[in-house]
């Protein structure tokens, strides 16, 4: 999916072919149009609402109650940690690792590319339960953290961990097709001139990645958010302590506290209509610097 | 000017003398119904210490379907204080973990559990089904939510206490064996906790019959009010214990021994088990038990030691991988 999206943003739009799909009968057209309307409404727009018609069903006053909570608000507070550090250092990691695979040649490329994509293939819960594992009191270091007083997992250390590790892809994927379709053209010309590396870095490949970069971010941070399976394993579920946003929801709607666990959920859900937006006008502004 | 600067370090020396009380944090890891309970009792406690020694508590509660909880103490969790569903749970943070010395249950009285709960029904308004007794729930267009025992220790309450009425009441194990399968097929979801399984029930509108904690079915009663469900006592049910510990390895090494064994030895204290009935729980001091009679209603009860032999033995044979749990569910 993203690298389609990506591979569209790198290319120019195809030559218009003859439209024939406007061409068939009346009743398809509007079945299937009909269909993709219902589908969004009842997929992405109802549920949409739901959030915030519950959330708001005992007024603004026990909206705001419920956000201004110090639980949840601490619950706020790691889930920006955790966004905060896990996609500036997969930023670093994706634009390094997809540099690399994009523009040289060496031994390992496909492996390295597979293990990219590792995060994506397995489900999230293994990868909590991985840390687990490496960094659990039974575990490889558990041991030698406990004797050190190091805090991994059941603390924000392991939250942010397990975001990284889950958003991992999200930057690599996008830039990976995106800089193998530019080629490595500019750069060699560049070198040539007499640019150092870094200038030619800087200078040539940064500004050619820089929509899909962006949009890479955004996908990322909006994962980073959201994750939950990964983060709640590795969490301990310490009230004000080691919740995010979505294992405070949890929690809240176990306590049969809809009002609350929907308002922290429509915070979470306008972060993610926030990042469309953001996203969008990426798009715009890029059409509009193709111009 | 001058005078400030020379005041400013009297100042702190001043604060400094005059606050000597340190704010020491307990974690306290539980399952899953209890979070009233302790939500109450940790207000109490924090009062209680600070009055006595002028420290100031925090608890911090982690809550989940209890055998992850245990599962997560052993992985590094560091709880002062565990109060889980049963006593099996807290013998694995000895064997596996060694956290705590094995003769835990011995340190607090009443086999270290400060309140008892047993296992009933929880039905809609009306009780269309008609369910009166166990034998109900196996019947067949009956359907019933109840947890997963292989996770929650609330399920496996359940249906222990299950066990036991058939055993009783329709004559030895192989009885309840039949009886116990037949039930588990009127089960349409497995949740993982006990407070799931309410959820399943109370806001998804699943089932006829919930089998829960009398503790939780009171609270569903106190939150939805009791126009919308119904309690039904069955003639037999379990005494239900849930013990509580300190864990020695975690407090010795954060210096909270003290705070966290006063904590639980609160538990048994007048105010302790006024809290313990008011959220639900059956007491265990007399006082308090007096006070709430009127609330728990009379029913006969098994335990889990002279029923099945203690939680290590019952353990073995229903809920361990290839246990009679097992025989059930995959032969479904």
């Amino acid at each position: 999916m993203a690298a389609i999206v990506a591979n569209s943003l790198g290319s120019q739009p195809p030559p218009t072919a003859a439209p024939r799909a406007t061409h068939d009968p009346f009743w398809v057209r509007w079945t299937l149009t009909a269909v993709a309307l219902l589908f969004v409404l009842f997929f992405l727009v109802l549920p949409l609402a739901a959030v915030f018609t519950e959330a708001l069903r005992k007024g603004v006053g026990a909206y705001f109650a419920a956000v201004r909570d110090p639980d949840a608000i601490a619950s706020i507070k790691l889930t920006l940690i955790a966004a905060g550090i896990a996609v500036p250092a997969n930023v670093v990691f994706g634009v390094a690792a997809s540099w690399a695979i994009a523009k040289f040649h060496f031994r390992g490329k496909s492996l390295l590319t597979t293990l990219i994509d590792l995060p994506f293939a397995v489900s999230p819960v293994i990868s909590g339960l991985i840390f687990v594992l490496v960094f659990g009191l039974q575990g490889w270091f558990g041991g030698w953290l406990a004797e050190h007083d190091l805090k991994v997992i059941f603390a924000v250390p392991g939250i942010v961990l397990a975001t990284t590790f889950i958003t991992f892809p999200f930057v690599a994927r996008e830039l990976i097709p995106l800089m193998q379709s530019q080629g490595s053209d500019e750069e060699y010309a560049a070198i040539t001139l007499g640019a150092s590396g870094w200038q030619t870095f800087w200078r040539v490949t940064v500004p050619n990645i820089k929509w899909g970069l962006l949009y890479g971010i955004i996908l990322c941070n909006a994962r980073a958010m959201g994750e939950f399976g990964a983060v709640s394993v590795v969490s301990g579920h310490i009230r004000g302590e080691t919740n995010t946003m979505p294992l405070h929801v949890e929690i809240l709607y176990n306590e049969f506290n809809s009002v609350a666990a929907f308002a922290v959920a429509s915070l979470l859900a306008l972060l993610a209509i926030f990042t469309l937006v953001l996203k969008a006008f990426i798009e715009w502004r890029h059409a509009a610097s193709r111009r | 000017m001058k005078s400030k600067n020379f005041l400013l370090p009297l100042l702190g020396l001043a604060l400094a003398a005059a606050s000597p009380a340190r704010t020491v944090e307990l974690l306290n890891v539980s399952y899953d119904p209890t979070r009233e309970l302790y939500a109450d009792f940790n207000k109490a406690f924090g009062a209680y210490w600070k009055a006595k020694t002028g420290d100031t508590v925090v608890v911090k509660q982690s809550h989940g379907g209890y055998g992850k909880q245990a599962r997560s103490v052993i992985d590094g969790l560091p709880a002062d204080v565990v109060t889980l569903a049963l006593a099996a749970d807290i013998d694995a943070l000895s064997a596996n973990a060694k956290l705590i010395p094995p003769d835990w249950q011995k340190r607090l009285p009443q086999n270290s559990t400060p309140y008892t709960s047993t296992i009933v029904f929880l039905v809609r308004k009306g009780n269309p089904k008609g369910i009166k007794d166990w034998d109900d729930l196996a019947k067949p267009g009956v359907s019933v939510i109840t947890p997963n025992p292989k996770t929650s220790g609330g399920a496996r309450w359940n249906y222990l206490a299950a066990w036991a009425y058939a055993k009783h009441r329709q004559g030895g194990d192989a009885a309840a064996k039949k009886f116990i399968n037949a039930l588990y097929k009127n089960v349409p979801v497995l949740d993982s906790g006990a407070r799931g399984s309410t959820t399943t029930f109370v806001q998804r509108e699943i089932g006829d019959v919930a089998i829960s904690w009398e503790n939780e079915a009171f609270f569903v009663l106190k939150e939805f009010g009791s126009d919308h469900y119904e309690i039904v006592v069955p003639s037999l049910s379990i005494l239900t214990e849930p013990p509580v510990t300190v864990v020695d390895k975690v407090v010795r090494k954060k210096g909270t021994a003290e705070v966290a064994r006063a904590y639980l030895e609160y538990l048994y204290s007048e105010e302790g088990q006024d809290i313990v009935g008011r959220n639900f729980y059956r007491p265990r001091s007399p006082a308090a038990v007096a006070k709430y009679a009127k609330v728990f209603p009379q029913l006969e009860l098994v335990t889990i030691d002279s029923e099945f032999g203690g939680w290590a033995r019952a353990q073995q044979t229903h809920f361990a991988d290839g246990g009679i749990f097992d025989e059930i569910y995959t032969k479904k």
